[in-house]
């Protein structure tokens, strides 16, 4: 176990240079100016080649690359060029914004896909089946911003039960687990886990029904198993294929939802993303997308170890 | 029965727990606003997120040696005295002002404000060799007074500013020169010792000399202020209690946290909810601001606007009032540049209006029919800053024109792309075609509002004049405007110039942006004048 895990470790590094060097490549080709939001259209040519220089875009990429990425290894994404402040802090708090969130979304998304996906499976081609496979297509299929929008139309506009934006009374600096402050994350959670809900039930439905044909079941019935005994092995012989889209599903999540975070005006990856591209806030843009990057590489990373953890074949 | 009691009491605890905050916030008189940016705008003293910065971080923090007059909301905003109590060019040297400043002035942290404090302010971003000078306010300010070189302290409280060439603009452009405290960025650094993290640890925790002082600071998220009891300027000395800043670029969730009461003002509500918003009770004030929403037009060789009865008879070709109601009234109708109230009006000869009759009559004269109609190409974009609803206004010009004979292609791409290209002139690829470009702009100073699009010396890839339009009168008038120093007489060359633009034509004026802003009840004191800002100060709340 500890020799895959390493070996799997191992295998990340070349998948994380090859993250640095696209991120940095995608950001660099992408049009418009740098230095966009500090200086104006009607800036100076002269002013506009001072400030190149004194940012040091007058470089060529390869030089700027590995400036960064040096840096980068010892801790240091660089400094937003919109607001001046460290790209590290700024990811950090996002960061740890979006993963609350994310992990409140998933974990409702992976409760409710589950019993939806249970529910369909065990009663395949029964009216249950077909309201939990309803459930679970609309997840998919409804664009989740709208359905923000209309949540915070009912539910903040109109009844005004629950804040419509933000992430707190005093912003997330001051966040604790209290009734008012989680106000502040019940509309933006349950938007966000529509659609790993969604996609969670059509996978464990297909699971179950597929494992519920599968002559070991019959046989664990012939032998007088339980309903429930029955149940126990279907749920382990579908659990690692489930963690693993909820692993994926976490990962997506965890890349922020710029509509969602929009929506709700959320401070996570997602809006600083948005803001980052508005701003062609290239440090914030490139710090931002490898920290995501790096959260991805490392997730998976987790869910193949438990993964192999869950079935041993996986290892082999 | 029994069942759905208890769960009733919880539900009933549950919301009268969630509606505490506000109802606590409503014993205070914070004023709590929802802005269009995405982040708080920069707190260390030049601001930027354009104009949105210098409104809310800019002028409630911080005060100019100069500030625009914001009581009056149906005369033209003009410049008055602020830190500076009285200025004047040197009369051998015009390229050297000499402002006198207020002797009573003290920053947040306590240090007073001098002479002194204004050269440390001019080096922060015009001198490379300070210790304090920060590239990152170079760009916001640099751009915006252009012609400014240097300052010197006379005595503690006069100081003398030199300008590149003689420019009578100078006072007009000091209205974006913020004054930071000089001592406390000094304290940061001597905590630091690196003037990068000190200008960072400055703008978490600021000192100026504005009505408004920082209290708490939450990057992208929410920045408060308390009024600053020592305020210099009894007319502007804040009665609210504080004011609380929340970036919300998103309009249906700026909205949606007015109507549920998170906020009690909201910027730029989209023209589809005014409606719904003035229903619950709610205030829209609007005024037309100092801003244009035109096509600009080429005068590159071979571009259809080289004749001025084309460019004359598009002018006359549409019903603004129409589009007016397209807009949902939230939009001013341009007589020109400036409007008439304004200082630099000047009565010109050409009378933009609606005139069908002829307009038709001015096309068929230069020779085209509904059988043969000009083809014209216009880039804008589908968004943008200052851009209002482009899409559903470049489509109403497209149709109404095509009754004056006009074939319009739209040619719509990304909104930083056409905020590219605008500087590098209907000559280049990037216009693509082009016989126009639709980008709003900023008229409260001359040189962004008429200069920049009509002198020679500002050609593509100096400044914005992307049609090429200029010679040697426009030159002239500009010169004299620049080098008149008495403010009437300037205003009057101005004048002279907007005149000469408007009978010219190098531009079909469309609309004025008349930036709607959606306020609580409770908020009294407001006044709306004609301009991008809007002073919090002297505000309160019921």
């Amino acid at each position: 176990m500890l020799g895959y895990t390493l070996r799997r470790i191992i295998y990340t590094a070349p998948v994380l240079f090859g993250v640095s060097v696209v991120c940095f490549a995608l950001v660099h080709i992408s049009p418009g100016d740098p230095l966009i939001s500090i200086l104006p259209a009607d800036a100076s040519v002269e002013l506009q080649d001072r400030l190149r220089t004194l940012y040091g875009f007058d470089r060529s990429y390869p030089e700027q690359f590995i400036l960064w990425l040096g840096r980068a290894l010892q801790g240091d994404l660089g400094t937003s060029i919109a607001t001046g402040r460290p790209v590290t802090s700024e990811v950090i708090r996002a960061v740890g914004n979006t993963l609350m969130l994310a992990a409140v979304a998933t974990f409702i998304g992976f409760v409710l896909g589950c019993f939806f996906g249970f529910v369909a499976g065990y009663f395949s081609n029964s009216p249950l089946d077909k309201a939990a496979s309803a459930a679970a297509v609309f997840g998919v299929s409804v664009p989740h911003y709208w359905l923000g929008m209309v949540r915070v139309i009912i539910f903040s506009a109109q009844l005004g039960w629950l804040p419509a934006a933000g992430a707190g009374p005093g912003g997330s600096g001051q966040w604790k687990f209290d009734l008012e402050h989680l106000s502040y994350m019940i509309l933006p959670a349950i938007t966000m886990s529509v659609i790993p809900m969604g996609i969670i039930a059509r996978t464990v439905r297909a699971l179950v029904a597929e494992i519920l044909a599968q002559e070991f079941v019959i046989g664990l019935r012939a032998r007088g198993l339980s309903e429930l005994g029955v149940f126990l092995h279907v749920v382990k012989n579908a659990a690692p294929t489930a963690l693993a889209v909820m692993g994926v599903q976490l990962g997506y999540l965890l890349g922020g939802s710029i509509l969602i975070e929009t929506v709700f005006s959320w401070p996570g990856t997602g809006m600083l993303l948005n803001s980052a591209i508005f701003q062609r806030d290239l440090p914030l843009l490139q710090g931002t997308i490898l920290v995501l990057a790096l959260f991805f590489v490392v997730l998976n990373l987790a869910v193949d170890v438990m993964q192999s953890a869950l079935d041993p074949r996986i290892k082999r | 029965m029994t069942q759905t009691r208890p769960i009733l009491i919880a539900a009933l605890l549950a919301s009268s727990v969630l509606t505490i905050p506000a109802a606590a916030l409503a014993q205070d008189k914070i004023l709590r606003i929802g802005m269009t940016a995405a982040d708080i705008p920069r707190t260390l003293g030049q601001p930027d997120q354009g104009f949105e910065g210098n409104r809310f971080t800019g002028m409630t923090i911080y005060d100019g040696l100069t500030a625009w007059d914001l009581s009056k909301e149906d005369e033209a905003s003009v410049v008055i005295p602020n830190l500076a109590t009285s200025w004047a060019v040197n009369p051998d040297d015009t390229t050297k002002w000499v402002f006198n400043l207020r002797d009573d002035v003290t920053f947040h942290d306590g240090s007073a404000f001098n002479a002194e404090s204004v050269v440390w302010n001019v080096q922060k971003v015009l001198d490379e060799a300070a210790p304090h000078f920060d590239a990152s306010q170079v760009g916001v300010t640099a751009s915006r007074m252009p012609t400014l070189r240097s300052a010197r302290a006379i005595d503690e409280f006069t100081v003398e500013l030199t300008t590149s060439e003689p420019d009578s603009f100078l006072p007009i452009n000091l209205t974006n020169l913020f004054m930071a405290s000089p001592a406390h960025w000094q304290a940061k650094f001597d905590e630091t010792g690196n003037a990068e993290t000190a200008w960072a640890a400055f703008a978490a925790d600021p000192s100026g000399t504005g009505p408004f002082r920082v209290t708490s600071f939450v990057p992208r998220e929410r920045l408060e202020l308390a009024p600053n009891t020592n305020y210099w300027n009894p007319a502007r000395t804040p009665k609210l209690d504080g004011v609380v800043l929340v970036p919300l670029p998103e309009a249906n969730a700026r909205t949606a946290a007015l109507l549920s009461g998170q906020v009690d003002w909201i910027e730029a509500p989209s023209p589809d909810a005014i409606p719904q918003i003035e229903s619950r009770g709610f205030t829209i004030y609007a005024n037309p601001q100092p801003h244009v929403w035109p096509w600009q037009l080429s005068f590159a060789e071979g571009s259809p606007w080289l004749d001025k009865r084309v460019r004359h008879a598009a002018n006359l070709c549409f019903d603004r009032e129409e589009l007016q109601i397209l807009l949902g009234g939230y939009m001013g109708i341009p007589k020109g540049t400036v409007d008439p109230t304004h200082p630099w009006w000047g009565n010109p000869s050409f009378d933009i209006r609606y005139d069908l009759e002829e307009a038709q009559r001015l096309m068929t004269e230069a020779g085209f029919s509904a059988a043969n109609p000009v083809k014209v190409k216009v880039q804008t974009s589908a968004s943008g800053s200052g851009q209002m609803q482009p899409i559903p206004m470049n489509e109403y010009l497209q149709q109404s024109l095509r009754d004056c004979y006009f074939d319009i292609e739209l040619d719509v791409i990304e909104w930083n792309t056409v905020f590219t290209n605008w500087r590098r002139g209907a000559n280049d690829e990037s216009a693509n075609g082009a016989h126009a470009i639709n980008v709003s702009f900023a008229t409260m100073d001359p040189f962004f509002a008429m200069v920049r699009f009509t002198s020679t010396g500002t050609f593509p890839p100096v400044s914005n004049n992307w049609g090429l339009f200029g010679n040697d009168e426009f030159d002239a008038l500009i010169a004299d405007a620049r080098t008149t120093f008495e403010d009437d007489a300037r205003d009057a060359a101005l004048a002279r110039l907007h005149a000469r633009i408007v009978e010219e034509a190098p531009f079909v004026w469309v609309a004025h942006d008349a930036g709607p802003r959606a306020m609580s009840s409770r908020v009294t004191g407001v006044v709306q004048p004609k301009s991008w800002f809007i002073d919090i100060a002297p505000m309160d709340m019921n």
